[in-house]
């Protein structure tokens, strides 16, 4: 019998609510099969679920847990989880609390050696960076998914055990009343680092697990600075490791230091020695403010994936997919992209529109999308925390120089997470005109968004479907409109969003066609999640049947 | 590539054992990592920075 904490956690800002345990239909003697079952309700496990029911497809989501998470852990959105957040309908709840930012700012010996600002581009509709809680973006998650009538949440139940089989999946739960089992068409692990099914497959993660370990610590406290990234290299109380500060809403701030070598993380964690440290920090940067602890943790830096991702009926996402570590924000931000780009392929697979093939292209371009971050992040890891003695070294050499020598500087470059660009999936239209536009987004890579009016973007006007931007200023030919009409009756979610004079999206200035290198034929084809999958210069209705049928994975049908 | 003449070398030769000298054993690596970052921006060719590092590998014993 599994029992789970149902003590509201403690925090100093934070209103933990308890979401009971209720008995499922199985603990009554009913049996069902279920089209897909998600294990977790992180916040990829509940965006997973936000965009299946998107597209029609019912889920049942799992979590041992009755709350949210415990402490701020992810606390960093970049504009490309906002744009997906949007679509699941929480983004402009998480704005009213968020602090948005771009600057990043390096210190050492007092001296600001690096400052980056984050491009920001004014027909985004959100800024590069947003920070808050975790435990918000989750509650407003829950909140959201509570109101779906396609999704059931089943708290303080723990998986306990999985059967892979060859065309379902069967979970073995552990509840306050008892065991059950489930039975589903796809089961898919959201279950985070830890993941319990992870470990019952034994799949083995390749990448690397760096030494260096950071205390996490948040502090509420008043200071009256901007919402700005903060990184200390070196400073005198901590010789040799980093610290950073990050500001959070209800006037918390987030340090991360890292521990001395021989340092256990009960030690770091004492009362004693978390204070005298958040005090040196604090002495260092001259505020004397009062403050009081909310949360500590202890983090070590990994840099891990599973080369696959789906394993028979079993797909992997977030965390239990990857481990990545927090320096330029990776977490939360790539497991949102891998719930928005699973979630479209697996609906599409279950309407019976998509194929196996588009569902294995999930883990292609997302284990591809993992390495990249990993190799990157490492860079970043390796410059934060210098796993050896060769990389002190340089690591060293470079703050030194940094004082007066500005070639140095960008190597302070703190790498943010950034959409992945899938120029090599197979997805892509073959023979279309990728390489005669100069502007625009590129096969694979995620749509430019258009600020149409005051409070009006492209992305507004976005849902779960595939979207042709057609470009022009007189009518849409009658034949491509019908394939549209007949591509739709094969099931196929696919919206025609016209541009130009009098069309659907006006663009009277000429801006967005500018943009997209566009005149009137020209015609985009935006995958359900939003990165570019063909594009043409005038297109026939031909050449959109093809793409379509490859962007599902059916070839040149 | 270009070369120092015998002269101007044994200047830097003298330079850089009394600037090894000043800084002492502790700091020895660090003023000598900053030094070839230095001048590998000098050189501004990576494949020149590495031929040396290569070189500079070879026959330590
Ligand atoms: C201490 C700490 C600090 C962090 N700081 C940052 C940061 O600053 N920035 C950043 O980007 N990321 C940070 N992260 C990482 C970030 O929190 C994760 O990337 C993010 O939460 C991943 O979401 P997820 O949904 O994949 O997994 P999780 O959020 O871990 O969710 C896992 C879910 O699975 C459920 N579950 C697990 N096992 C079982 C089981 N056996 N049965 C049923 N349910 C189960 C859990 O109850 C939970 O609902 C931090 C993580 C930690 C632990």
């Amino acid at each position: 019998m599994y029992i789970p904490d149902n003590t509201p956690r403690h925090s100093v800002y934070y209103d933990y609510q308890i979401y009971p345990f209720r008995t499922p239909p199985e603990l009554n003697g009913e049996a069902k099969r279920y089209p897909v079952v998600i294990v977790g309700a992180g916040p990829i496990g509940l965006v997973t679920a936000l965009e299946l029911a998107s597209y029609g497809t019912p889920v049942v989501v799992i979590s041992a847990e009755v709350q949210v998470s415990h402490g701020s852990r992810a606390i960093v959105f970049t504009r490309r989880s906002m744009e997906i957040l949007q679509q699941v309908g929480i983004a402009e709840r998480m704005l009213e609390k968020a602090y948005p930012w771009r600057s990043g700012n390096s210190i050492y010996r007092g001296q600001r050696v690096f400052r980056l600002e984050a491009p920001y581009d004014e027909d985004d509709r959100f800024q590069p960076l947003n920070n808050l809680q975790q435990q918000y973006v989750e509650q407003y998650l829950v909140e959201q998914a509570q109101q779906n009538p396609l999704i059931e949440l089943r708290w303080g139940s723990k998986v306990i055990g999985v059967t892979s089989l060859l065309d379902h999946a069967e979970v073995q739960i552990d509840t306050p009343e008892g065991e059950y089992s489930l039975s589903c068409d796809w089961l898919i692990a959201a279950d985070g680092a830890k993941s319990t099914i992870r470990q019952e497959l034994g799949l083995r993660m390749e990448g690397a697990s760096y030494s260096g370990r950071f205390v996490i610590a948040d502090i509420k406290i008043d200071i009256p600075w901007p919402t700005e990234r903060l990184a200390y290299f070196d400073p005198d109380w901590n010789r040799g490791n980093t610290i950073l500060m990050h500001r959070q809403p209800e006037g918390i701030w987030r340090l991360d230091y890292q521990l001395p070598p021989n340092e256990t993380p009960e030690q770091a964690l004492a009362p004693e020695s978390l204070h005298t440290r958040i005090q040196a920090q604090l002495d260092m940067v001259g505020i004397s403010a009062p403050w009081e602890l909310d949360w500590c943790s202890v983090y070590s830096a990994r840099a891990m994936t599973l080369p696959d991702y789906v394993h028979e009926r079993i797909i992997f996402t977030g965390d239990a997919a990857h481990m990545l570590p927090i320096f330029g924000v990776r977490g939360a931000n790539t497991g949102f992209q891998d719930a928005q780009n699973l979630a479209w392929k697996l609906a599409m697979l279950l309407k019976g529109v998509g194929t196996p093939e588009l569902l294995a292209t999930y883990s292609s371009e997302r284990v591809i999308a993992a390495r990249e971050i990993i190799a990157e992040a490492s860079k970043s890891t390796r410059f934060m925390t210098p796993p050896d003695r060769g990389y002190r070294l340089l690591r060293d050499a470079v703050l030194s120089l940094s004082l007066t020598q500005a070639f140095v500087r960008p190597l302070f470059h703190w790498r943010t997470s950034r959409p992945h660009d899938y120029h090599e999936t197979p997805l892509n239209a073959l023979n279309d005109d990728n390489g005669q536009f100069t502007a625009g987004s590129a096969q694979g890579m995620p749509l430019q968004n258009i600020r149409l009016a005051a409070n009006d973007y492209l992305f507004d006007h976005l849902g779960a479907a595939f979207h042709l931007l057609y470009f022009t200023n007189q009518t849409v030919p009658e034949s491509l409109l019908q394939q549209v009409a007949e591509l739709e009756q094969q099931g196929i979610p696919l919206k025609i969003l016209t541009i130009g004079k009098g069309q659907a999206l006006a663009d009277s200035d000429g801006h967005f066609a500018k943009r997209y290198d566009a005149q009137t034929g020209t015609a985009y084809l935006i995958r359900p999640d939003q990165h570019v999958c063909a594009r043409w210069k005038n297109l026939t209705a031909e050449q959109l049947k093809a793409a379509i049928y490859r962007a599902l994975g059916q070839g040149a049908k | 590539m270009s070369q120092l003449p015998l002269t101007e070398l044994e200047v830097v030769y003298d330079a850089l054992a009394e600037a090894i000298n000043q800084v002492g054993t502790e700091q020895e690596s660090l003023f000598l990592t900053k030094l070839v970052l230095l001048l590998a921006n000098q050189v501004g060719n990576q494949a020149q920075v590495e031929q040396a590092i290569h070189t500079a590998l070879l026959d330590l014993q």
